[in-house]
């Protein structure tokens, strides 16, 4: 179908905002009055406040007051108030609510003072005494302890296994068994979490948070201070990143609201670099893989652990375990998934939760079993290559990964590849080349949308979704322009503000397919409305015309047979004299026809890296991925999410990891120096090409998603050259240069 | 400021919030300043000035978001404090835009989606306009290198260093 908007490299219609400074961000919306709170982590893991004196802070001239367990009035009784629209099972963390120390860094305290360098400096003169009790944070440790992995959450399917897969291992030829581990990853996004609450006199509260769901924000607080609902008002217009740190309602929301509340006053609390590391992360996995084929390749028998960790008071689950019954055509599978409860926060969905970590054990035992089999990789995957999805026992809505797989393996000349391990040098550097597939879910939300269209052509369209920098505002703008024939310029998009009509929270990929559906059903209704007013006036040529009679474009109603028959949109409102136009609509999935199908995106990524012989140092040189993702609705920003997601594999691959230090039970290198990301240096040619399709399945607008895609698979396929560049299997993540030394020189 | 070792933590608080007069520029306009000695220009910007388009990422260096244009030098704002720069001039992402429209490096960014979020795009386009003239980047491994103390989360760095490239081109093309 042609358009003008949809699918084109357009770009974002927030970017005059983002490249002038002018976008504003939680932390920086001001007020009459403001004053800052600064948050006082706990500096054990486990025990009780034994004492807090916050005497010599108080004298201080211009703190307003510190919050801390002793003094924070009684707030909702029930675990369930505090629940979010993302808590695992469990009973979520009440903060301030009593002497217990639940994890390292758990705040205990807020100092509110008139200025932010004032408040920082009164909460180090807040001293505590803390009654030490004996904690555990080893995962590695304590698998004796491990429970069952299950509980209901949005999204998370308990693990299944299917036919036989101890008598089908036992009966094979090939088999390998293998374990994979990865370290614990922090979401870090540039912006840190930080609310600003402003408190209005009706007793209301206008409140601006980082979050990926201000109604998730707006619930939070409503439960748990007890206000309704409609006194609330939150507001996000921009996001600074949140990659899944956005999903739940962070400490800094309830500290700043209960300030705001006790001294009605406007307070900001904004964390700081290392307090981003206190409130869930991508939790350590130790996964181990049994694969049994025959000599041809054909899977006979695959079983997937993993143990995972979680906190002591959530169940935090995610899909680990659950991927090869999507990717391979295997009849025996076994999957096991386990959690250790640990002094430690509950871990938090990450970009591609389970997948990314999941998929980097499957791929790269998948690897293992090719050099056991004498196989060339890709041709193992295309062996085993399914259409259907063994667990569920349906086929695909859309499967279009055997496309990738010839893409992105032509485009990266992987025909020309040495199946020899160090086989290939340049000069010091031995160089790899490794592949592996991705998965991940496709998935329509309900969502609600409404547009207002104006006498002069303007149109507005909103929803309470969020854009944390994947384009959202972009594509509903292009969305609703496309359905009325409008140009870009006269659509606004509105977002990330709580009076909006519904919509789910921004994650998991999902908000393209259900926001971008709701938008253009309620255009849709606009277009009728428009098309039956023009049909009312004098001498219309459109009475009694259906919606397939005509076409929106170029700010007209337009006869499908005629181009010469139209007539503006503004005609229309003028003539009939409409003010404007509005219309609301919910847009639900069509669960009848989506349980039918397994609804997934598929990547194939091929990566290359150089490795120092002497030094160590590996560079990931190029990343090569084709990705089967529905209809793209924008090249320009479907492009960067995942041109994003690969820098997330380049940097789960070879730099994040962070360093719990037991005998504290605290993450030691929390903060940018010594956690490390991906910076400009670390990058690599990167080629994507989407492969085209639509799914109307997983939506009728024909998206699948493309916010997690680009990470999965990147990690093994960097693992996996760095095999074939050394001749060594590196088992765990990050691979960095110490791992690489102690392997390459071992040769 | 005394220079004798402090006593007690109350004379290090007085010594901080003693006020002290500092004038700046700031993207043109004339500041008269009181300042705290323990104000870091970052927060001055932010705090102080409701200049929130320099953004804080880390307060501790670490990671450019913070970086502005300090008498042309690209400098992480957070890790200097303003007392220190009376006098000085002071060029922020706020200020790069005139009349004619939009600094050529903006445009650019948004041309080449050099961005997603947005949160570290005042410091990377700072960090671009004080790198073009430093004069130090000549190849594509230099721009790699001298643009990674701006960390972007999003990882739209291929789509940065388009950016960059381009400008360099074009500041080669107007230096005769």
């Amino acid at each position: 179908m042609a358009t003008n908007h949809i699918g084109k490299p357009k770009n974002r219609v927030d970017g005059l905002k983002k490249v002038t400074g002018s976008a504003k961000y939680a932390a920086e919306f001001n007020a009459p009055g403001l004053v800052h709170g600064v948050v006082i982590s706990s500096a054990i893991a486990k025990g009780r406040i034994k004492a807090i004196d916050t005497h010599d802070a108080l004298e201080i001239e211009g703190v307003l007051h510190i919050f801390t367990h002793e003094n924070t009035p009684g707030l909702a009784w029930f675990d369930l108030s505090y629940k979010d629209m993302d808590s695992p099972p469990g009973a979520p963390f009440r903060p301030l609510h009593s002497d217990e120390i639940q994890f390292n860094m758990q705040p205990i305290a807020l100092v509110v003072a008139e200025t932010l360098e004032l408040a920082r400096f009164a909460a180090l003169r807040v001293k505590v005494e803390y009654e030490v009790e004996t904690h555990n944070t080893k995962l590695a440790d304590s698998l004796d302890e491990a429970i069952e992995g299950k509980g209901f959450r949005a999204g998370f399917e308990p693990p299944k296994s299917i036919g036989k897969f101890e008598e089908a291992y036992e009966a094979a030829d090939i088999k390998l068994e293998t374990e994979y581990f990865h370290g614990a990853e922090h979401h870090n996004p540039m912006e840190m979490h930080a609310s600003t609450v402003i408190y209005e006199e009706d007793g209301g509260l206008t409140i601006y948070d980082k979050t990926q769901g201000v109604l998730n924000s707006r619930h939070y607080v409503s439960m748990i201070f007890g206000i309704k609902r409609k006194k609330i008002k939150v507001i996000s217009p921009f996001v600074g990143g949140a990659f899944g740190s956005g999903l739940r309602p962070q400490y800094q929301l309830f500290m700043a609201t209960l300030a705001a509340l006790e001294l009605k006053r406007p307070v900001k609390v904004e964390l700081t670099r290392p307090q981003m590391f206190s409130f869930g992360h991508r939790p350590i996995t130790i996964q181990k893989l049994k694969l049994a084929a025959s000599p041809d390749g054909s899977l006979q028998a695959v079983s997937h652990s993993a143990y995972s960790e979680t906190s002591r008071f959530e169940k935090y689950v995610e899909n680990v375990v659950n991927w090869p019954k999507k990717l391979y055509r295997c009849e025996n599978v076994e999957e096991i998934y386990k959690l250790v409860q640990l002094d430690m926060y509950t871990p938090l969905d990450m970009r591609a939760p389970g997948g990314a970590t999941g998929v980097y054990a499957l791929e790269s035992a998948m690897d293992e079993l090719a050099y056991k089999l004498n196989m060339n990789p890709l041709e193992l995957r295309l062996r085993n290559y399914t259409d259907e999805d063994k667990g569920k026992e349906k086929p695909f809505s859309s499967k279009t990964l055997k496309e990738c797989y010839r893409v992105a393996a032509e485009k990266f000349g992987w025909s020309q590849r040495n199946p020899e391990p160090r086989s290939t040098r340049e000069g010091h550097n031995l160089v790899g080349w490794g592949m592996a597939s991705g998965i991940w879910d496709a998935m329509q939300t309900p969502a609600r949308a409404k547009a207002r269209l104006s006498a002069d052509g303007k149109l507005e369209v909103g929803s309470a979704t969020a854009d944390i920098g994947t384009g959202t505002y972009t594509i509903m703008t292009q969305i609703a322009a496309e359905t009325l024939g409008l140009p870009m310029e006269q659509v606004t998009a509105k977002l990330g503000d709580s009076s909006l009509p519904f919509a789910f929270l921004e994650g998991g990929s999902t908000t393209a397919a259900s926001v971008g559906t709701a938008v253009k059903y309620v255009c849709d209704k606009i277009a009728r409305k428009l098309l039956k007013e023009a049909g009312k006036i004098d001498d219309s040529p459109f009475k009694g015309a259906k919606m397939e009679d005509v076409v929106f474009r170029d700010e007209n109603i337009v006869d499908k047979q005629d181009d010469s028959v139209f007539i503006p949109i503004t005609e229309v409102m003028k003539l009939r004299g409409l003010g404007t136009i509005q219309k609301k609509t919910t847009a639900l999935p069509n669960f009848l026809k989506q349980n039918k199908y397994s609804r997934n995106t598929h990547s194939a990524v091929f990566a290359e890296v150089k490795i120092d012989e002497d030094l160590g140092t590996i560079k990931v040189t190029r990343i090569v991925t084709a990705i089967d993702a529905g209809r793209i609705l924008n090249a320009k920003t479907a492009h960067s999410q995942i041109l994003g997601g690969v820098v997330w594999g380049v940097s789960m691959a070879l730099e994040e990891d962070s360093f719990m230090d037991h005998h504290y039970g605290r993450f030691i290198n929390h903060d940018l120096a010594e956690y490390h990301i991906a910076v400009n240096a670390d990058m690599p040619d990167i080629d994507i090409t989407f492969v085209e399709e639509e799914d109307h399945v997983v939506s009728p607008i024909g998206v699948k998603g493309v916010g997690e895609i680009g990470l999965v698979g990147v990690a093994a396929a960097i693992g996996n050259a760095v095999y074939h560049a050394t001749g060594k299997r590196i088992r765990s993540l990050p691979i960095t240069l110490d791992k690489a030394m102690s392997e390459v020189s071992a040769i | 400021m005394r220079n004798q070792p402090h006593e007690t933590i109350e004379d290090v608080r007085s010594d901080a919030i003693e006020k002290h007069h500092i004038s700046l520029t700031i993207n043109g306009t004339s500041y008269n300043l009181e300042v705290e000695p323990w104000t870091s220009v970052l927060d001055l910007l932010r705090e102080h000035l409701n200049l929130t388009g320099t953004k804080k990422g880390c307060d501790h260096g670490q990671c450019g978001a913070c970086t502005i244009l300090l008498e042309g030098k690209r400098i992480n704002s957070c890790l200097t404090l303003a007392i220190m720069h009376d006098g000085a001039e002071i060029t922020t992402i706020e200020g790069l835009a005139n009349n004619d429209g939009l600094h050529p490096v903006q445009q650019a960014f948004i041309e080449h989606d050099a961005f997603q979020c947005g949160y570290c795009t005042p410091g990377q386009i700072c960090s671009t306009i004080g790198l073009i003239h430093e004069g130090k980047a000549k190849t594509l491994d230099d721009i790699r290198d001298l643009m990674s103390g701006n960390i972007c989360r999003c990882g739209a760095y291929n789509n940065i260093v388009k950016v960059v490239q381009e400008a360099l081109e074009n500041h080669k093309n107007q230096t005769p």
